[in-house]
């Protein structure tokens, strides 16, 4: 037990801040627990989740991706354009979309592996590309989607909210396989140390290249639900995704060193910043005064988690 | 002749060592952008916009060498836009009101402003170990609420200092007074990054914080040290900028962040941190001004610079890469 307390303390905690922040929102809500607001919360909740996925398949093999932003945005623009049509039309839309995302991450990939571009500089270039692109494709907002599709996607299953079992199946997808796959765990290995995975046989360029798609293929995810609750498309969502999918990542566990962390931790981290902000819209807090409370709590969070600093031994400890 | 030819092959590298491959490119790059800017518009070749382009260069050049240091150091400091807002707003608000004492306190206050948003992101990234990227971040984000808070999201009302003004806009013998600020600044990093102490940290920090820990160094000391003068010198630049815009706005600072950095990564200092020449940073600076004069005299939209500016800072670093990288 406690050697489980050990491996996953940051995680432990981060689930413990969630859970309390979670019943703070519930029980401050003036509608309290009700499926609509189960469903509207778990619906913010989702895009960040799945833009912090994509950011921990980059992190994880100790790269940054700066771009996740403007793929949500470009994804989301061209979703706004090819979401339209019969069910067969959509179908194929859909698989476009995501696809689209994968391209650019598989871009990224390809900078960083054969360009060696260091993550945050390639990404930056990449990433200003593809905001261009999608600022390109739609100067204003706008266009629309099947709102069949958008209906089914983002109402509840039997009053549980559909977005929410969609990211539960997400997870169950992704964590089987990067624990129990050569994938997955060559991912870890790469991350954590890049030559020795390289000494012990695994091709570490090509599981670059496959977390940096499978990033972007998670960014695009992000985009394209994006469009299922808007129903629009819009080329100036990025920024924010950028920033707040590093710090979900951060907040859930994942070191920015490579090689330690879960998408589960990356989940929670995005859901615990989403309910700070959606906690802050019901405290009666003036609306101008919620921005420095939400920064204070998010650097509280950070601080919470980089405690376990004072229980070093020595100071070299902290170098590591 | 073979004697002749070892000779000027060794002399070639010599001339190849001290001039940095990153360096010479980015200096190649603006070249290249002049030029390329005289066949669209020949007034690109006066003096008079050589001299405004690199008046407009100064703000960023300014910011970038507080990054610059920071990224040395192996970390990067994410704080830029909302310090620069904020000290623009204090500055402002000092420099406007009806008391004396207060106006005088403007300028220095801005610059406190910088010291104290500096030292609290080194305090977090040396003492707590918190990723700077994300540190940074955080802080960024209290610093956007404050303001705002402050403001109540309204334009702020101020008065931009007489010295900022005279500073930005300016002009001693012809030459533009944030030109020679910048050269200041300039002469006095290098001279810091070459001859002190510090500098000789600074660069070690960058390539093992453990080692130089073990060494005895003070490496705290250095990372907070680090922080609080990259904080000093953006709010230094954020003065450099209230005097040219004669106003503190919202947001004004959102635009320097991904410049500064990229300023100071084209001009050849590795993101990792320890490698890197001021030269470069100057240059970089400089380049990325001229690249965006150049994309807005050409009237493109928004979104086709944003495409070309990635693409070019892109192929830069693929060839500084393929270059260097073996």
């Amino acid at each position: 037990m406690t050697g489980v307390m050990r491996r996953n303390g940051r995680l432990l905690i981060a689930i413990a801040a969630l859970v309390v922040l979670f019943v703070a929102f519930i029980a401050i809500h003036p509608r309290h627990l009700s499926t609509y607001v189960l469903s509207i919360w778990a619906n913010q909740g989702i895009l960040l989740a799945l833009a912090a996925i994509a950011q921990f398949f980059v992190v994880l093999v100790k790269g940054i991706d700066l771009s996740v932003g403007p793929i949500v945005a470009l994804t989301n623009v061209v979703a706004s354009y090819w979401l339209v049509g019969g069910p067969f039309e959509v179908g194929i839309g859909v698989v476009a979309v995501l696809l689209v995302g994968a391209f650019c991450g598989l871009i990224n990939g390809i900078v960083v592996v054969y360009g060696r571009v260091q993550p945050i500089v390639a990404t930056l270039a990449t990433g200003s590309m593809f905001a261009g692109l999608a600022l390109t494709l739609r100067p204003v907002p706008g266009g629309s989607v099947n709102e069949a599709i958008s209906d089914a996607l983002t109402y509840d299953i039997a009053g549980v909210p559909t977005s929410l079992v969609l990211l539960v199946a997400v997870l169950v997808l992704i964590a089987i396989p990067l624990r129990h796959t050569k994938l997955g765990l060559s991912m870890y290995a790469t991350g954590s140390a890049e030559q020795s995975a390289y000494m012990t046989g695994i091709r570490t360029g090509t599981v670059k290249l496959a977390a940096y798609t499978a990033g972007g293929l998670f960014a695009g995810c992000a985009g394209f639900y994006l469009a299922m609750v808007t129903l629009t498309g819009d080329a100036g969502v990025g920024p924010s995704y950028t920033l707040n999918s590093i710090a979900a990542v951060v907040l859930g566990g994942v070191a920015l060193t490579g090689g330690v962390g879960s998408p589960l931790g990356a989940v929670i981290g995005a859901l615990i910043l989403k309910t700070i902000s959606s906690l802050m819209f019901f405290t009666g807090l003036p609306p101008l005064a919620q921005p420095f409370f939400e920064g204070a709590i998010l650097a509280g969070a950070i601080i919470l988690g980089a405690l376990n600093v004072f229980r070093h031994r020595s100071r070299l400890q902290a170098f590591e | 002749m073979t004697a002749d030819l070892a000779s000027s092959s060794s002399a070639m590298r010599g001339w190849r060592q001290r001039v940095d491959f990153g360096v010479a490119l980015v200096v190649v790059g603006c070249v290249v952008l002049v030029l390329l800017g005289s066949t669209i518009n020949p007034s690109f070749l006066t003096a008079n916009y050589l001299l405004q382009q690199f008046q407009i260069a100064a703000f960023l050049g300014v910011i970038a060498t507080g990054s610059m240091f920071v990224i040395l150091l192996g970390e990067v400091d994410l704080s830029i836009p909302w310090t620069i807002t904020s000290t623009a707003i204090i500055t402002t608000t000092l420099a406007g009101s009806d008391n004396g004492f207060a106006t005088a306190l403007a300028v220095p206050a801005g610059i406190a402003a910088g010291l104290l948003i500096g030292t609290v992101n080194g305090v977090g990234v040396a003492v707590f170990r918190i990723p700077s990227m994300v540190w940074t971040l955080a802080i960024n984000a209290m610093l956007l609420g404050a303001t705002v808070f402050y403001t109540g999201g309204f334009k702020p009302r101020g008065l931009a200092p007489a010295i900022s003004i005279d500073l930005a806009l300016g002009r001693t013998f012809g030459i533009p007074n944030a030109l020679l600020t910048w050269l200041v600044v300039a002469a006095v990093s290098i001279w810091m990054l070459k001859r002190t102490v510090y500098g000789t940290y600074l660069y070690a920090m960058g390539n093992s914080q453990k080692a130089l820990f073990l060494a005895g160094a003070r490496v705290r000391r250095v990372t907070i040290a680090t922080f609080a003068l990259a904080g000093a010198l953006t709010s230094f630049g954020g003065l450099l900028l209230t005097g040219y815009a004669n106003q503190a706005y919202q947001g004004m600072g959102d635009t320097y962040l991904l410049p500064a950095i990229t300023a100071v990564v084209i001009g050849g200092t590795s993101i990792l941190g320890g490698k890197g020449s001021y030269i470069g940073t100057f240059a970089g600076a400089l380049f990325i001004t001229l690249l965006s004069s150049i994309l807005s005299v050409l009237q493109m939209t928004e979104a086709s610079r944003q495409i070309i500016f990635g693409a070019i800072i892109l192929a830069m670093l693929l060839v500084h890469r393929g270059r260097s990288g073996s």
